[in-house]
């Protein structure tokens, strides 16, 4: 007799949340977590007194809505608050401001180019038809291509039949859109430097990509398909920083009759017979359960936690192999004031959003090159937001935080292993970046958490220190996520599970991995489903 | 505008804080209120909502009609024409109620601040000069005054609310309890501060001269400036308020003096305010109406409903059916809650179907071309969104 019927190794947001729908349908659940806070790479943490980081991830717009309404986050204290938009800064003086007023934003993007304020109606028509289409997978499971089990059949008969609705000539551009770089997709539309620049950041954000990189043109549909409250592209600041989604899941699993355990680091899962049947922690408790289900990426999982005279042939090696490539790294920065930027009006409403220190498609592409080679770049593409000048509770009243989240920051440096003194010397390179766009800013620092990959791998646990857990390119994307042929959420060893962004579908602070692999677990367990299917409503 | 102006006539009021809020008011988008010029939304409403829930907003209630009714008579008065006992309202308290006909139809809703044994200010969304002349007729000591054109009202909402008025200098704001009022030296006159509101959250409302208006303004964003103060305007009022489950008039309900059709407009029980009717109170506009209809059930009941989906039940029938079999009310007022992440509305519902299933026929245009979509909506009790920190005394500072 198990003491448990799930135990759930990672807290954070998808363990949370695969844990709440496995409470929700009545199992006993368990959530072990090494830390001694939950959360993940979904949390706020006071480093400072006074002042709450969102260490990791910073910002939210994959967050499935009919979860949040499910679960009825917002009585646990959620509420995400959009921001209006982003100014990115270019090389020089230029400016492109992103402003929410259709006016307004077609205004200044004439400024830029007539061409490109005409091009971006097609820009914006296509990308939400293409995240229309992406939309709809991410609350479900991805079919089995060589199955012919009838549920896979249907799954691929409603993709096929979405598709098919959207025009011939659409699939072609899906093989296209997967396929090329983001800076061959934005050719075809724009001509303004700074305004391809601007569309194209968002397609190296977190992956071992550049610009120039074929499969980039995807990456940029995962970051600009969220919403907030049905505004695509938006994007949302959890209140009391991204701490507040994981404490709300937290909240909610608990509410279901959930047990949390931190500081609880799993030595090993064990596996008897072929089937997962518990997991030992590294005090040496052992915790038996029903099944287990695995937060951690995909490498950790299997090459990490579990012994490989366990693992059935070849899984050791696809684990190893497994493209899981830190790109990016973290700058947390306490201000005493807010930041003045240059080239920028004193506008409330523009002068403390979001800053995308995006430079041009050559910098970027410069920056790629600096991690290829095993450096952090001295020109770095930034992308930075003011949380505390939306959200009263992250910092005293007059005083501010900045996210800075940086790409390109290399796992492995080519002068040798992270060290402190690197680890400053890339802070150092940020600051200075930040300083040539904002005199002074070096003057308001007050505290400063800097995070290489090397960081956020030994705290978080994510392999390389890749936000995404795994990198997010056709080949380990829907039904090849993390391997072809364990796309459904069950594991080669009996019993196992996967729920975190390793799984479809990937990266971001959605809930859907586990929610989806909740749901798949619960039919496994012959027990009713308790995970809403999504409300997007272009059905 | 100046004498030669010969469209004078007819230009809109401007109101005492027209100048600050026209300088906000970068999306030229201004309505009208009681011949006011009013702001829809200053800069953007979703903004502006989120500066309600989040930090902290001002919303210009100049235009709001103003009543203030003294003398030995003036709570027996009062108490003849709402349907709350007034006698129970302390000084310095406010309490919101409703006034209606013989036949029972609420006129209009609002609140009433008791300033002194002997007077009173009404507040209210729609002129009530004639009812109130009317409802004074007979009371000896009794003088209604229409103070809305040279009382400055501007209510300031929000978590971060509190915390500003205390860096302005109010001291001791925070020990204001829900509907409480404090007064407090400024400029010198007295600014008169209620902690009241139409959001559902915490909130006050600052009530001043019309001639200290900009004062109080300029004072109130400098303090505020460091905690997200911005004016919101019509579209974000209008989202708090139906999260907060408020009724709007000309939404919600119709004012009984201004329907056409039999019984089109509503009863305090209709509206599901029956709680603010003191039948223990021996005579009172409308008591016998109301107490016949007590006894038989209202017809209709205004009920909040959660719908599934997504698609907002702006103006839709409601059924008992999928099919459409039966229509059994319709919504009055729907919108896609961001806080509480729920698709809600109000409906006035035909009572004898409220414990049936309820189904909303929903359009929604996509490229211009309508979709139908039929809904299932489930039943509501209380506030969708109700945070605690509304009812906190003393209230963090955010």
């Amino acid at each position: 007799m198990s003491a448990y019927d799930a135990i759930v190794i990672g807290a954070g947001h998808n363990g949370l949340t695969n844990a709440a729908y496995l409470a929700k349908a009545g199992l006993r659940v368990l959530v072990v977590e090494k830390n001694d806070y939950v959360g993940g790479a979904a949390v706020s943490r006071e480093l400072h007194a006074g002042w709450t980081y969102s260490n990791c991830s910073y910002v939210c717009s994959m967050m499935r809505q009919a979860i949040h309404r499910d679960l009825d986050l917002g009585r646990h204290g959620l509420l995400l608050v959009p921001y209006l938009g982003t100014v990115n800064f270019g090389d020089g003086d230029e400016r492109l401001i992103a402003y929410h007023d259709p006016q307004a934003s077609y205004l200044e993007l004439k400024r830029h180019s007539r061409h490109d304020a005409d091009a971006m109606f097609r820009f914006q028509a296509d990308l939400t038809r293409y995240s229309n289409f992406i939309r709809k997978t991410l609350l479900r499971t991805p079919p089995e291509p060589t199955s012919f089990r009838p549920r896979d059949i249907r799954e691929f008969l409603y993709l096929g039949r979405q598709l098919w609705a959207m025009g011939e000539r659409e699939i072609y551009e899906y093989v296209r859109f997967f396929t090329i770089s983001a800076a061959d997709f934005l050719e075809d539309y724009f001509e303004n430097d700074l305004v391809k620049a601007a569309m194209a950041s968002p397609g190296i954000i977190g992956t071992a990509l550049g610009v120039e990189s074929p499969g980039s043109a995807y990456i940029l549909l995962h970051h600009v398909m969220g919403d907030v409250d049905g505004n695509i592209g938006a994007w949302g600041l959890a209140r009391g920083g991204m701490g507040a989604i994981s404490k709300a899941l937290a909240a909610a699993f608990q509410g279901f009759g959930g047990e949390i355990r931190t500081e609880a680091p799993v030595a090993r899962i064990l596996v008897e017979r072929g089937r997962a049947t518990g997991v030992v922690l590294e005090n040496g408790d052992e915790l038996r359960a029903g099944i287990v289900v695995s937060n951690l990426d995909a490498r950790r999982t299997f090459t990490k936690i579990i012994d490989r005279a366990d693992l059935p042939d070849g899984i050791y090696e696809k684990a190893r192999n497994f493209r899981i490539r830190g790109s990016s790294g973290k700058v947390n920065i306490a201000l005493s004031g807010l930041p003045k930027f240059t080239g920028l009006p004193a506008n409330r409403y523009v002068d403390r959003g979001g800053q995308a220190f995006t430079g041009s498609l050559r910098t970027m592409e410069r920056a790629y090159d600096c991690w290829k080679r095993g450096t952090w770049s001295e020109d770095p593409f930034i992308e930075s937001v003011i949380p505390s000048a939306w959200d009263p509770t992250v910092a005293p009243p007059g005083q501010h935080w900045m996210s800075n989240f940086i790409q390109y920051c290399p796992p492995e440096l080519a002068s040798g292993p992270w060290t402190p003194e690197k680890r400053d010397a890339f802070g150092e390179s940020v600051i200075a970046k930040l300083e040539r766009y904002s005199p002074g800013f070096r003057d308001l620092i007050v505290h400063m958490e800097v995070r290489t990959p090397h960081e956020i791998e030994n705290e978080i646990g994510l392999t390389g220190g890749n936000i995404f857990q795994g990198e997010l390119t056709i080949d380990q994307l829907f039904f090849n996520r993390p391997f072809p042929g364990y796309a459904q959420y069950r594991m080669p060893l009996k019993n196992l599970y996967m729920c975190g962004s390793s799984t479809h579908p990937g990266g971001g602070v959605s809930s859907a991995c586990g929610a989806n692999a909740a749901r798949e677990i619960l039919k496994d367990l012959r027990r009713p489903n308790t995970v809403p299917a999504d409300d997007f409503d272009d059905e | 505008m100046n004498a030669t102006d010969p469209y004078a006539g007819e230009r809109l009021l401007l109101s005492p804080f027209h100048p600050r809020q026209q300088a906000y008011n970068l999306r030229d988008a201004w309505g009208a209120w009681n011949g006011y010029k009013f702001a829809d939304h200053y800069y953007d409403a979703e903004y502006e909502y989120f500066c309600i829930r989040n930090q902290c907003g001002t919303y210009d209630i100049c235009p709001m009609q103003k009543y203030e009714i003294r003398g030995r008579d003036a709570a027996a008065m009062l108490n003849r024409m709402v349907t709350r006992d007034v006698s129970r309202i302390g000084i310095d308290r406010v309490a919101y109620t409703v006034w209606c006909t013989d036949e029972g139809r609420v006129i209009d809703d609002g609140t009433i601040f008791r300033l002194a044994e002997d007077r009173f200010m009404l507040n209210c969304g729609s002129p009530c000069t004639a009812w109130l002349r009317q409802s004074a007729y007979g009371f000896a000591d009794v003088e209604v005054r229409d103070v809305s054109d040279s009382l400055a009202g501007l209510s300031l909402q929000g978590p971060t609310s509190c915390a500003v008025l205390k860096r302005m200098g109010l001291t001791g704001i925070e020990q204001a309890k829900p509907f409480e009022i404090r007064h407090f030296p400024f400029a010198g006159t007295t600014l008169r501060v209620s902690r009241t509101g139409f959001t559902g959250d915490l909130g006050y409302e600052l009530w001043i001269a019309r001639e200290q208006a900009l004062e109080l303004w300029d004072a109130l964003y400098a303090a505020g400036a460091d905690y997200g103060i911005q004016p919101y305007g019509e579209a974000a009022t209008n989202m708090a308020r139906l999260e907060a489950g408020f009724i709007m008039p000309f939404m919600d309900f119709t004012e009984a003096f201004k329907t056409v059709r039999f019984e089109h407009d509503q009863t305090p029980f209709e509206l599901g305010l029956g709680w603010l009717v003191d039948f223990d109170m021996p005579h009172f506009s409308g008591r016998a109406a109301l107490l016949e209809e007590r006894r038989r059930g209202p017809a209709w009941t205004l009920a909040r409903l959660d719908i599934e989906g997504n698609w907002p039940a702006d103006g839709s029938i409601v059924y008992d059916s999928e099919a459409c079999r039966k229509d059994i009310g319709y919504v009055t007022s729907a919108m896609w809650s961001p806080a509480v992440k729920a698709n809600i509305a109000l409906a006035m519902l035909r009572s004898e179907h409220l414990r049936g299933p309820i189904w909303v026929e929903i359009y929604k245009s996509k490229d211009l071309r309508p979709y139908r979509r039929m809904a299932r909506a489930s039943l509501r009790k209380g506030p969708f969104w109700a945070p605690p920190r509304a009812r906190q005394t003393p209230p963090s500072d955010h």
